[in-house]
């Protein structure tokens, strides 16, 4: 008897050491630029807390991950915006408390509700966006060349391109270049994107990844990347200012990333404020200059916190011309993901 | 059961739990898991060959299967080539002072991150990097040209850590022939050349072919060397399964690319099981 009582004495402390680490943490499932420590301090002095950062790459990745957890490990989740509605139907996003998280400050394209809502249930809000669209090396390639989709991936350019290593916004970027809008790619349109990216291919150098197409343009190795933009060159334009990138006259691909509350979150408030600060001006400022890759903030009101030299890099007066010039990522329904992804891998394997 | 025999599964015991828990049961799990398949986003457990079937339908996924094992078969060749000598130079020609400095000085490139040394190779094959500047320095080339984002840089950057791996078990095989083989064969005539041919190299065998084998191994299994030198202009099947892990979470098609590369590593171990000696390292 005694022993029983022990036993259940000690899983009562158990039990409130367990909440006590609970309440003190919050844990989160995000991209590279959250775990800038500028970004993360203040939210975690204002509520005493510890944020836990795990970054993934690919929302398959995640999926899985979240799908393999207990409920409660994670309270919150930055995902593509395209793939909400993916993380909805998983069952791993819970719905944001109505009214929790205002966009009345946002630039209006980016709210994107038909993203970020699944039956009239709003499951996270856009955080940040940029474009995949052509970085350069200005002191080696002619820039009026740049402004044309067709000149980029000319002859005149053979073997100085790297393309960025993700399907979705290169077949996106090859279907402006064919006239195709991101949104209505269908099986039809594939032979026409085939014949674009394999020409961009046998033009390439490589395609590379984030971190090898940064070193590939700032060593020299390349002198354009295809589906580039200011989250590639932003980082390095104190030292390099001849790097720089700019949106065609076709357009260009509009990338955006949303932040959700994870379904049976330890600290659903918690991870509702989280949210809340980085939406504020100061977080949005924070996360669109953060020392993993640069953005812009989807809430305009951080322009007040932002510095000018920030805003020039961020291009912010031409943020309505390029809004509008931009198309957001193709977001192909399974069938058509699988056949899209399988037409890149072919063409890598050429 | 005797004493002995229960000492004995004492000591096993911990072993064979261990390999049970993360070698045999994973393995039962990612066999059935290749015969799974993924319907929209949803896994059906339908347990046909459709993931196998696949792999001989799409040209990018056996394509992958030939660029690994054309890699991987010439940086072991290469590897065997280069480390034999600088092994022989280590246990035969380097004083006994200075043999340990030597295997020192080989092991060196281990202990630098192993992605911070791929990330330093395609600096050093840029462009501009040192290889192109000298070559352009000494007049060998006008232009600099295409090293890195190639197969040959990945080659170049498996070669350099293997290289290492094959002069150890190399080393530990020809450290332990009696100089007496030698002798005799000179004694009974036969020249340089025909010792090594007859005598050393039969001997030494073993301690290619395992470091062989092992760089086999490593290499058709390894990610990171392909995916930063090789610049994605070939994919290997790491990098064909990541892929699939990434973006679509198809583990079903993941799991039977792995089946289908642990099943080559097998078809390697049978063909070099008869020199393996393991038991050297």
């Amino acid at each position: 008897m005694q022993t029983g009582r022990k036993i259940l004495g000690v899983s009562a402390l158990a039990l409130m050491a367990g909440n006590a680490w609970a309440e003190g943490e919050l844990n989160a499932l995000v991209w590279c630029d959250h775990t800038d420590p500028e970004l993360i301090a203040p939210f975690e002095a204002k509520h005493n807390v510890k944020v836990n950062l795990r970054e993934y790459e690919g929302t398959g990745a995640a999926l899985a991950l979240l799908e393999q957890s207990r409920p409660g490990d994670w309270d919150v989740l930055v995902v593509d915006g395209i793939d909400v509605f993916r993380a909805v139907e998983a069952g791993v996003l819970a719905p944001l408390p109505e009214g929790a998280v205002s966009t009345a400050d946002y630039f209006p394209e980016v709210v994107m509700v038909e993203n970020n809502t699944v039956d009239g249930v709003t499951y996270a809000v856009t955080e940040k966006f940029g474009y995949n669209t052509i970085s350069y090396n200005s002191a080696k390639v002619d820039p009026a060349d740049m402004e044309s989709l067709s000149t980029v991936w000319s002859e005149k350019y053979d073997g100085r391109i790297s393309i960025y290593d993700y399907y979705l916004p290169v077949m996106g970027l090859a279907a402006i270049a064919e006239g195709i809008a991101t949104d209505a790619i269908g099986a039809g349109d594939l032979a026409k994107i085939d014949g674009v990216l394999s020409t961009m291919r046998s033009r390439a150098a490589s395609v590379a990844g984030v971190v090898a197409a940064q070193t590939a343009l700032a060593t020299g190795e390349v002198d354009i990347v295809v589906g580039g933009g200011e989250w590639l060159t932003a980082v390095l334009a104190s030292e390099q200012p001849e790097l720089t990138w700019t949106i065609p006259k076709e357009g260009a691909v509009r990338w955006a990333q949303s932040i959700g509350v994870v379904e049976g979150a330890s600290n659903p408030d918690l991870a509702v404020e989280f949210i809340k600060y980085i939406t504020s001006p100061e977080g949005q400022a924070r996360l669109a200059t953060s020392s993993c890759f640069w953005g812009m903030p989807a809430n305009a009101k951080a322009g007040d916190v932002l510095t000018d030299a920030q805003k020039d890099i961020l291009r912010w007066d031409q943020q309505p011309d390029y809004l509008a010039l931009t198309q957001l990522y193709p977001a192909p329904d399974a069938d058509l993901d699988i056949e899209m992804q399988d037409l890149w891998l072919e063409t890598l394997q050429q | 059961m005797s004493k002995d025999q229960v000492r004995g599964w004492g000591f096993v015991t911990p072993a064979l739990l261990w390999t049970i828990a993360f070698f045999i049961v994973p393995f039962v799990v990612m066999g059935a898991m290749s015969l799974a398949s993924l319907e929209g986003r949803t896994l059906v457990w339908d347990l046909s060959l459709a993931n196998y079937a696949e792999l001989l339908e799409k040209k990018y996924l056996w394509r992958a299967i030939l660029v690994s094992l054309e890699i991987t078969l010439t940086v072991t060749v290469i590897s065997v080539v280069l480390a034999y000598p600088l092994a022989w130079i280590i246990a035969f020609r380097v004083s006994p002072r200075w043999q340990r400095l030597a295997l020192l000085l080989a092991i060196l490139p281990f202990w630098t991150s192993y992605v911070v040394r791929s990330y330093a190779w395609l600096l050093v094959l840029a462009r501009e990097g040192v290889v192109n500047e000298t070559l352009m320095w000494i007049g060998a080339i006008a232009e600099p040209i295409t090293l890195a984002n190639t197969r040959f840089a990945t080659v170049t950057g498996f070669v350099h850590f293997f290289v290492m791996l094959l002069t150890l078990t190399i080393y530990a095989n020809l450290i332990q022939l009696s100089p007496n083989y030698r002798r005799a064969a000179m004694d009974l005539g036969a020249n340089a050349f025909q010792t090594f041919r007859h005598v050393i190299l039969p001997l030494t065998l073993p301690g290619i072919v395992t470091g062989a084998f092992l760089t086999f191994v490593l290499c058709i299994g390894d990610y990171v060397t392909p995916q930063i030198l090789g610049g994605n202009t070939e994919l290997t099947v790491p990098q064909v399964i990541m892929v699939q892990l990434g973006r679509r979470a198809d583990f079903p098609l993941a799991s039977a690319l792995a089946i289908v590369l642990m099943s080559i590593v097998a078809l390697a171990y049978l063909l070099s099981a008869r020199w393996l000696r393991l038991d050297r390292l």
